[in-house]
Parts: structure tokens; C-alpha cells; sequence
């Protein structure tokens, strides 16, 4: 119970000083930059690649399901929403999240163990504005974009399922999708994904900075980070979706 | 004597349960090469880190120029890591960044002039530290004697007046350590910084000290210069003077 606390307490200290130094001083952008670049540019092929083959099987298993019923035209409107909703978020971001969690707290996990980050202190700057905050500022910044990613490709997938197995056209997949998807289930996914590339990248420097020992330290680190990640993820993801079902339904 | 410039004053420091000092007094000099010497554990390094506030006394007080530094704010450690440099042991190189940008670090950091007049520095500082053109390599590209060189020439771009060496000469083979030995010597003679050294090679000690003290059963046994600490023939310190010499004399009777 007591590490429990300790968790919070270190995350919210951490968060904090991360976004005080996002708002003090001058930016070095090219340090946001480098990091959206590793972050998130580089993760564009794993989320398209996850995104489409589960677009695609959701609608195979849809149509298949929805058939007694004579439902299946039904198919691509599921899908669509299930994608927006839950599955573009939660998916993308368990994904980037094991990839790129796990590539930050190895990076700093190194770096603590070699004295990199004492030398950061020692040398004038502060470890937090230098390595923490652009990975945060980086990962909530591209979640978002990469979840409209796995949207699109998501339904692309999807709809052209539809249109092989319950034999729909393009045009009819295409308007019940559009005419399913509001803005409100667009905004619900998204808003998601920012607090989970927080969330990813916050956890991913927290184990990572207090790293202590050697390599072994830093695969245990690593471990654990991608445990942190995806539970938080999946528990976070239940108590957003009933918070924004609360507000608006 | 000289202007004391650092005060260790009563100083105690626990990691948990286990402790490491209790109380000790130490006053470094302005311009002298002391060197702190005892067994692993003994928390030498910690003395360095309690000067740069990596980490923090448990009780007592640390001087720097007069000042106490013993829980300042993150902010007011910018003035007094201007002044103070560390030398880690492994070197501590950012391995993302080539020698050029290591070095230009700290002086980007403190405002220390524009990209021409920095770059002109960096080649200065290898130029002292005897290394070359080395400026587009990595870390990863150049060997542990001329990555614990960049280390050092990286410490001193900002002319700090303290330097801080913790174990500069571990690991490597005897040319390099007398060719460290050797600009830790010069520096001192040519910048006149301050120097506290960390190190269990005790020729190094002989060559570099001005003074040695020896963290011995959580305090200081001895401070003075190397001679006295030859004269001395307690076996704590002794011992650890001639290598363990004299333990295996006991033992063999």
C-alpha cells in the first residue's frame, strides 16, 4: 500500500516538474522534435500493420455474428465504431507503448547507470528539462495523430471485409461509417490517446531515471516498464470510457 | 596556509541502515591536490556528490567559498556547478553526442560564449589534455584513456576553480594512467584549480597529492601530506599504503 502511494507521489513530481519546465525558459524544440521523430514517426508502420488486420478480423468475426440475426449489413457500422472508440487508441497505444516505453527506460536506464544523468546535473542543465519533458511533450503530441492513423487504416480494413464477405458496396460501407462516427466518438478516442502517450512516456522515464546497478537492473526496468504501461492502459482506458460516457453518453 | 575554500563540518551520511559517516571534519585548500583514500564502501565518492548535490548530508554542514551548500534549490546549484567540475569514473560521456558536442555541454549550459568562440574552446581543451582533431568522433569511436581525457577536457571548457576526480586512473593501462597523473599535475599548475582526487592507485596518490586523507571505520583516520602518511605505521593505513603488504607479513608470521 505503501509503494502504491510512493508510485503516485513519484509520477505526480515527475509530471510536474516536467511541465514546469515545458513552460519555463526558452524550448530547445529540436530535442521535441528528435523525440517525435523516435517516438512516433517511427512507430507509423506497427500502427498501420495492427491497425488494418484488426479492422479486418473484427469485421470477418462481425459478419459472421451478425449473420443469424440478419444483421450483417450491420458490419462496417460496428466496426467503424468499435475502432474509433476503443480499438484505435488502446491498441496503437499498447503497441508504441511497449516500443517506445521500452526504448526510453532502456536509453535512460543506461544513462543513469553510467552516470550520464548525474553528469547532465553536475554539468549546469536539469535532467528533467533535457530528458524527460520531450519525451512527454513528443509521445502526448503523436498519440493523437497516430490514433487517427489507425482509425482511418482501421476502417479502411474493415469496410473492405465487409464488402467481400456480406458483399456491400463501397459507397454503402463508406456512408454508414460516416454517418456513424460523430465527432463526439472521434474526440472520445483521441482524448484517450493523449493521457495514454502521457502515460507511456511519464512511466517510461520515471523507471528508467532511477535505475540503479547495472545491465540487469536496466532489463528488469524494462520489464516492468511494459507491465506499468499496458495494465495502465487497459485500466485507464475502462475508467476514460466511463468517464466520457458519463458526460456525453 | 592557504584560503580554505570547502569545509566538511560534521558530516553524516547514511544510505538506510547503513552508515557511512558519522561526523567527519574535513577543510580543502585553495590550489592543493588532496586525495581521499580507504577500502570500498567508505563513501569517498560521496563526498564528491555531496559537493556537486547529487546527493545530500543526513546532519552537518558543507562549505563552498563561505557559503553553506547544504540544502540549496535546484536553481541556486547552477552558480555553484559553475565553479565546481566532476570528472565521473567511467567518464559519463553522452553517448548521442560526438567529443565536439560533449565538450561544447557544459559551456552551452552556462552561457559560456557564441558557437565560434566555443568551438575554439573545445579544440583548446583537447589541445591541453593531449588529444587531437577528435571533435566529430563519438564516445563509442575512441578508447577508455582518451574517453576519461574528453572527460576531463569537457570539466575544464567552463574554468571551473574546484575539479573533482573520481577514480580518474581505474582501469587503465600504466601509460595512461601516468599520462592522466600527468594533467592532473599540470592543471593544477597551470589553472591553479583545486583539486580532490578519488582513487585506490596508490602511486598515483604519491605522484598527484599535496595531502591525503583516509576514510577509515565511518571518519576520517588521517589527513596530511604524503610523507607523514608513510611515516605512519598503523595497519589500517599502512596497509592499505603498501598494498596489503603487510597484512600478508601476518599472515605468513
Amino acid at each position: 500500500m505503501l509503494r502504491a502511494f510512493e508510485f503516485v507521489g513519484e509520477i505526480t513530481l515527475l509530471s510536474w516538474s516536467a511541465l514546469k519546465e515545458f513552460f519555463i525558459g526558452r524550448q530547445d524544440w529540436g530535442l521535441i522534435v528528435e523525440q517525435l521523430s523516435k517516438g512516433g514517426v517511427d512507430s507509423w508502420s506497427i500502427t498501420l500493420l495492427t491497425a488494418i488486420f484488426t479492422g479486418m478480423v473484427m469485421a470477418a468475426q462481425f459478419s459472421i455474428g451478425l449473420e443469424p440475426f440478419g444483421a450483417s449489413i450491420y458490419t462496417s457500422k460496428l466496426v467503424s465504431l468499435g475502432i474509433v472508440r476503443e480499438l484505435g487508441p488502446v491498441l496503437t497505444a499498447l503497441l508504441v507503448g511497449g516500443r517506445v516505453g521500452a526504448g526510453f527506460t532502456a536509453e535512460l536506464g543506461s544513462m543513469a547507470v553510467t552516470e550520464q544523468i548525474d553528469a547532465i546535473r553536475c554539468l549546469g542543465a536539469n535532467p528533467v528539462r533535457k530528458l524527460v519533458m520531450p519525451r512527454v511533450v513528443a509521445m502526448t503530441l503523436i498519440m493523437p495523430l497516430l490514433t487517427v492513423l489507425a482509425d482511418l487504416v482501421g476502417c479502411f480494413g474493415g469496410g473492405l471485409v465487409s464488402m467481400l464477405q456480406v458483399d456491400l458496396t463501397a459507397q454503402y460501407v463508406a456512408r454508414q461509417m460516416l454517418e456513424t462516427i460523430g465527432p463526439e466518438d472521434l474526440l472520445h478516442g483521441l482524448m484517450k490517446s493523449v493521457f495514454f502517450g502521457y502515460w507511456i512516456a511519464i512511466i517510461a522515464c520515471w523507471k528508467g531515471m532511477n535505475i540503479r546497478g547495472g545491465a540487469e537492473s536496466v532489463g528488469i526496468a524494462t520489464t516492468e516498464t511494459v507491465v506499468y504501461i499496458s495494465v495502465g492502459i487497459l485500466v485507464s482506458d475502462f475508467v476514460l470510457t466511463q468517464l466520457f460516457l458519463s458526460i456525453y453518453g | 596556509m592557504s584560503e580554505t575554500i570547502i569545509s566538511y563540518r560534521n558530516v553524516t551520511k547514511s544510505f538506510g541502515s547503513n552508515r557511512i559517516y558519522r561526523d567527519i571534519t574535513l577543510d580543502i585548500h585553495k590550489g592543493e591536490t588532496l586525495c581521499i583514500i580507504g577500502g570500498s564502501g567508505t563513501g569517498k565518492s560521496v563526498m564528491m556528490k555531496m559537493l556537486v548535490g547529487l546527493l545530500e548530508p543526513d546532519a552537518g554542514d558543507i562549505e563552498f567559498f563561505g557559503q553553506s551548500i547544504v540544502g540549496l534549490k535546484p536553481h541556486q546549484w547552477l552558480d555553484i556547478r559553475r565553479r565546481v567540475a566532476m570528472l565521473f569514473q567511467g567518464g559519463a560521456l553522452f553517448d548521442s553526442l560526438t567529443v565536439g558536442e560533449n565538450i561544447q555541454y557544459p559551456m552551452i549550459e552556462h552561457k559560456w560564449g557564441d558557437k565560434s568562440k566555443r568551438e575554439k574552446r573545445v579544440s583548446e581543451v583537447l589541445e591541453m589534455v593531449g588529444l587531437g582533431k577528435i571533435e566529430d568522433l563519438y564516445p563509442a569511436e575512441i578508447s577508455g584513456g582518451m574517453k576519461k581525457r574528453v572527460a576531463l577536457a569537457r570539466a575544464i571548457a567552463v574554468e571551473p576553480e574546484v575539479l573533482l576526480y573520481d577514480e580518474p586512473t581505474t582501469g587503465l593501462d600504466p601509460i595512461s594512467i601516468r599520462r592522466i597523473n600527468g594533467l592532473i599535475r599540470n592543471l593544477q599548475e597551470r589553472l591553479n584549480v583545486t583539486s580532490m582526487v578519488v582513487t585506490h592507485e596508490m602511486p598515483s596518490v604519491f605522484t598527484i597529492a599535496d595531502r591525503i586523507a583516509m576514510l577509515h571505520d565511518q571518519h576520517i583516520a588521517f589527513v596530511g601530506t604524503p610523507e607523514e602518511a608513510k611515516a605512519i605505521k598503523e595497519p589500517w593505513l599502512a596497509d592499505f599504503i603498501i598494498g596489503g603488504e603487510g597484512v600478508l607479513k601476518e599472515e605468513n608470521g
